[in-house]
């Protein structure tokens, strides 16, 4: 608390963005505390469990383990910079659309981590989805329909008119 | 609505809070800032059992930025979630019981400083013996944890006897008896439990908590107990959490805590806990050994049943009386069981306290039943699935225990597993190292008695229509995930013909919202979904009987859909949903009704009745398929099919959801997820971190096929049945079994890890049992058994000799 505070400035969801803090803070801190972007979240602040994922120059990177200065002049998104001109990004479109999104706690860096993958992969295999996301931990939804989120995105992101399959949202009949 | 054409009901929906959930909007307890807010933390203790000789809290006190201090000495009233277990204090009163037990708590404008005064205050402990397993607590009444209990460190013991259990043995052809060990997990909800806490000074003298809670309405009472505050001068707002899965349905210090502090410097106070602390809130699940003697006739049938169970509870009572009854409640729903003997008792240990995780205390004991049937089934020639499939409990009937089953699908859930996963081509025949196995199960859809006892409803809505044609419902029900919030607007949408989006839904609010009990024993579907159709039925009636003036037509002919209100021989002829609610608002006022659902009374009438009952059982059946590697040990589950009764979808994507979850969490309890302790005799946590907890990721998490079975239940709305736990509880027994079936070696002892399967595939190598699992079960002080003639014998559902109904003190949960 003693420490005077410093400022940066840095992209922060495709706006120029001035911040002053506590030098020591981490950047999870900064966006949640000094930013108000609490879309960003935490499970452990240990590096553990991703939740805290969000993109730096466009790859993921957990936010509890970045600090706040270490940003200046970069590039950051987190999920509040997902949605653009009043529609969500597919990968949200998808994630709401099959309940990829349960307790949606570890949701945002799920979204964020999938959108790096898609940037570099248009067409992942689920095996290549799975690496991408092995870094992240989910407790409520085995993670399955994430897999078929992340596919059913990118499918639409390809242009293909994609819908969720009848076994994904009914079962096997 | 019977027989009518579903429009809402049964599809796959959205779920009302998608759309916050993926933008990040959503507001977490921890995501709520307020001005001026403090920042509290928690002292714990580093012993595992110790009197507490003195605080001094000095120091803390003068470091700048601190505001307030306390100690056990500020909160003195105990309390619990159950009447029965008011063993909690909100900081160590005169004892520690396990190491985290929280001892004191600062408030400060940060959270650094409030860590740093943490160092500042000064504990002097004595440290008394500790007792960390539940044998030990057996072996050693003294000292005692606490000075209440059945027993010296014996919590609850429990002895009911449903008909006479020899008998059946005489008359079995087979008799079987078998250990099991179910190690303890815990829920690792991603969020960390947090709470923020408000004061509005007299004369509002008003105290609001935001909380992480799964049960706001037991926060309220436990606050105002705490407190000494009329309950209407608090109110309890829980935020949607993080995951629950049974880890936020107590009352915790840490709310407790920020309402204290917030009183006491009049300030807002907000209190995050770290995920090591997460770690000691705990209330997972019961470490449980089992010991479980079955008679059975040649064809299968089973004659008589003896099950014991033996549960490690940690510190506190927690919901552990309710667990303990739990381990002995549903082994009669899925096969009958015409005579049942149930032995169940909990011990106190200096561990965190164990409490109500997903399946609450019946995973354990399905594990041993279906892993014990396994070996019947061998025994007897007779395929496990075959087996099952011939001895179903038939529904609309009472077992011996007197739970009323309804719908019962568990046949239709077999044959789907077996059909769908080539189970006849594959069991005993894959090569080495291949396997599959088959268990089964069922789960309760509520329970039928509430945690303290009283003859109002389980949950209340109530219903406003807006002029405009927007509708809010209001009910107490708690979002966690499982999208109870969302159940709201299906169900009502589908009776007032509008659309769920057209619905807002404001919930789990003491000050806004009628009571539910709570997101606990997958209750909400079937309870709060209730009270909304009658809400809406009401809401619908009054509409109806003023449109049908309008149009003159009998009220009948009204057909609510697509937002309009209309004549069914005439569609053309009617009015749009809105004009209904203004013309019914013009004639009569404002439209609103009121809903409310209570369980039908149960048939039990016996001391320890209150535990088992609900309005109906949800079923599911399990095939895994494993790869294990002999030189290794590992095993590797490459699918899991289940088909799950879930009486009837009101969301079909949620529900698939669920099952996936559900599976997914049964894996990690079945291969790896366990709460060891180590060192200063075992009680203290080896590994309270995400990484060192091994819990199943992408890379572990098996394929799911998933198959619905819909056999609609007249308890639930539209038939609807649970789905939140149910899915979970055959997956640790078909991994068990499908390993036996791979490498021919039982682990009767979850999770079955690596080491376990090497140690029983060593022994079997040397021409030993070729097991891995406990070999003894302790000698316990059983009281004087409880009997209850079963209905067959002309039983009424008392207990002989029984004189009034059971005493109020002893209904629970
Ligand atoms: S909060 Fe868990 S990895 Fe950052
Ligand atoms: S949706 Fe709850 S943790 Fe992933």
């Amino acid at each position: 608390m003693t420490d005077p505070k410093v400022t940066i400035a840095f992209e922060l969801n495709g706006e120029l963005t001035e911040v002053a803090f506590a030098p020591h803070k981490t950047l999870l801190e900064v966006l949640r505390e000094d930013c108000g972007l609490t879309g960003t979240k935490h499970g452990c602040e240990l590096g553990e469990c991703g939740t805290c994922a969000v993109l730096l120059d466009d790859q993921p990177v957990l936010s509890c383990l970045a600090l706040g200065l270490a940003c200046s002049g970069r590039r950051v998104k987190t999920v509040e910079g997902m949605a653009a001109g009043g529609r969500l990004h597919p990968l949200q479109e998808a994630f709401a659309e099959l309940g990829a999104a349960q307790c949606g706690y570890c949701t945002p860096a799920f979204l964020l981590t999938a959108e790096a993958l898609l940037a570099g992969n248009r067409t992942p295999t689920r095996d290549e989805i799975k690496q991408a996301l092995a870094g992240n931990l989910c407790r409520c939804t085995g993670y399955i329909k994430i897999y078929e989120a992340v596919e059913l995105a990118a499918a639409r992101m390809r242009g293909e008119a994609a819908a969720p399959a009848d076994e994904s949202v009914y079962g096997r009949r | 609505m019977a027989g009518a054409k579903l429009r809402v009901v049964g599809k796959a929906h959205r779920k009302l809070d998608a759309t916050a959930k993926v933008t990040g909007v959503t507001k977490f307890a921890d995501d709520l800032f307020l001005p001026r807010m403090l920042y509290s933390k928690l002292l714990r203790s580093p012993h595992a059992h110790a009197r507490i000789v003195s605080v001094d809290t000095t120091k803390a006190l003068a470091l700048g930025g601190v505001k307030a201090v306390l100690t056990g000495k500020d909160l003195p009233i105990p309390f619990g979630i159950l009447p029965v277990s008011q063993d909690e204090h909100a900081l160590a009163h005169d004892k520690v019981r396990f190491v985290g037990d929280p001892v004191a708590a600062v408030a400060a404008v940060s959270e650094e400083i409030a860590t740093e005064a943490l160092d500042l205050i000064a504990v002097t402990y004595e440290p008394l013996k500790a007792i960390s397993s539940a044998e030990e607590a057996v072996a050693h009444p003294e000292p005692r944890i606490h000075d209440y209990g059945d027993y010296g460190n014996l919590h609850k013991l429990i002895d009911l006897e449903f008909g006479d259990v020899e008998e059946g043995f005489a008359e079995a052809d087979l008799v079987r008896e078998d250990l099991f060990f179910f190690e303890g997990s815990t829920h690792l909800p991603m969020e960390q439990h947090a709470a923020l806490a408000d004061w509005a000074p007299p004369p509002d003298g008003k105290v609001t908590l935001w909380s992480a809670t799964q049960t706001p309405h037991y926060v309220h009472r436990a606050l105002a107990k705490v407190l000494e505050l009329p309950p209407a001068k608090i109110r309890v707002i829980a935020t949607p959490n993080g995951g629950g899965f049974g880890g936020k349905s107590d009352p915790f210090s840490h709310e407790i805590v920020v309402a204290k502090l917030a009183i006491l410097t009049g300030r807002p106070v907000k209190i995050t806990l770290t995920r090591e602390e997460v770690f000691y809130c705990h209330r997972g699940r019961h470490p449980t050994l089992m010991w479980v003697k079955t008679g059975v006739k040649r064809n299968g049938a089973i004659t008589g049943m003896h099950f014991k169970s033996l549960l490690d509870g940690g510190g506190y009572g927690s919901y552990g009386v309710a667990s303990t009854y739990y381990t002995g409640a549903l082994q009669t729903v899925t096969y009958p069981v015409p005579r049942y003997k149930f032995q169940g008792a909990r011990a106190f240990t200096n561990k965190p306290p164990c409490g109500p995780k997903r399946g609450h205390g019946t995973p354990q004991p399905r594990y041993a039943l279906e892993v014990h049937l396994d070996k019947i089934a061998e025994q007897l020639s007779i395929d496990p699935a075959e087996l099952r499939l011939q001895h179903l409990v038939p529904p609309n009937s009472l077992t011996a225990n007197y739970l009323r089953i309804g719908s019962m699908g568990l046949g239709a859930c077999i044959r789907k597993v077996v059909e769908g996963s080539g189970w006849k081509q594959k069991f005993r025949k894959l090569p080495l190292g291949q396997g599959v196995g088959l268990a089964c199960s069922s789960y309760i859809s509520g329970a039928g008695l509430p945690i303290y006892w009283n003859n109002m409803p389980h949950s209340g809505v109530q219903l406003k229509c807006d002029r405009g044609g927007g509708v809010t419902v209001f009910c107490g029900s708690t979002e966690i995930g499982q999208g109870s919030d969302s159940i709201l607007a299906y169900i009502v949408a589908e009776v007032l013909g509008i659309d769920p989006f057209d619905i807002a839904v404001v919930t789990a609010d003491t000050d806004l919202t009628p009571v539910d009990l709570g997101s606990y024993s997958s209750r909400v579907t079937l309870m709060s979904g209730n009270a909304a159709l009658q809400a809406a039925e009401r809401a619908r009636e009054i509409l109806a009987s003023h449109a049908a003036r309008k149009l003159e037509i009998p009220v009948e002919r009204v057909v609510f859909a697509d937002r309009r209100v209309f004549d069914a021989e005439d569609p053309e002829r009617g009015l749009a949903f809105a004009a209904a609610v203004q013309l019914a608002e013009a004639a009569q006022g404002t439209v609103g009704t009121v809903g409310s659902y209570t369980p039908p009374q149960s048939a039990g009438r016996y001391r320890g009745a209150g535990v088992g009952p609900s309005p109906a059982y949800s079923y599911t059946a399990a095939v895994a398929e494993v790869d294990v590697d002999q030189e290794t040990g590992i095993v590797i589950v490459p699918r899991i099919w289940i088909a799950h009764d879930v009486g009837r979808s009101i969301n079909a994507a949620a529900v698939m959801g669920q099952v996936e979850g559900s599976v997914y969490m049964g894996l990690g309890e079945a291969l790896m997820e366990e709460m060891a302790y180590r060192g200063n005799r075992n009680t203290v946590h080896k590994f309270p971190s995400l990484l060192e907890y091994k819990s199943p990721t992408t890379l572990e998490m098996c394929d799911v096929v998933t198959y619905l079975i819909e056999d609609p239940d007249p308890s639930g709305p539209f038939g609807a049945k649970e789905v939140g736990q149910g899915p979970l509880l055959p997956v640790m027994p078909a991994v068990a079994n499908a390993v036996y079936d791979a490498v021919g070696v039982r682990v009767d002892e979850i999770p079955v890890t690596p080491e376990k399967v090497l140690k029983a595939l060593k022994r079997k190598a040397k021409g030993e049992e070729p097991r891995f699992g406990p070999s003894t079960f302790p000698d316990i002080p059983w009281p004087e058994p409880t009997r209850v003639p079963p209905p067959w014998e002309g039983g009424d559902g008392k207990a002989i000799g029984q004189k009034a109904t059971v005493a109020t003190g002893e209904r629970r949960h």
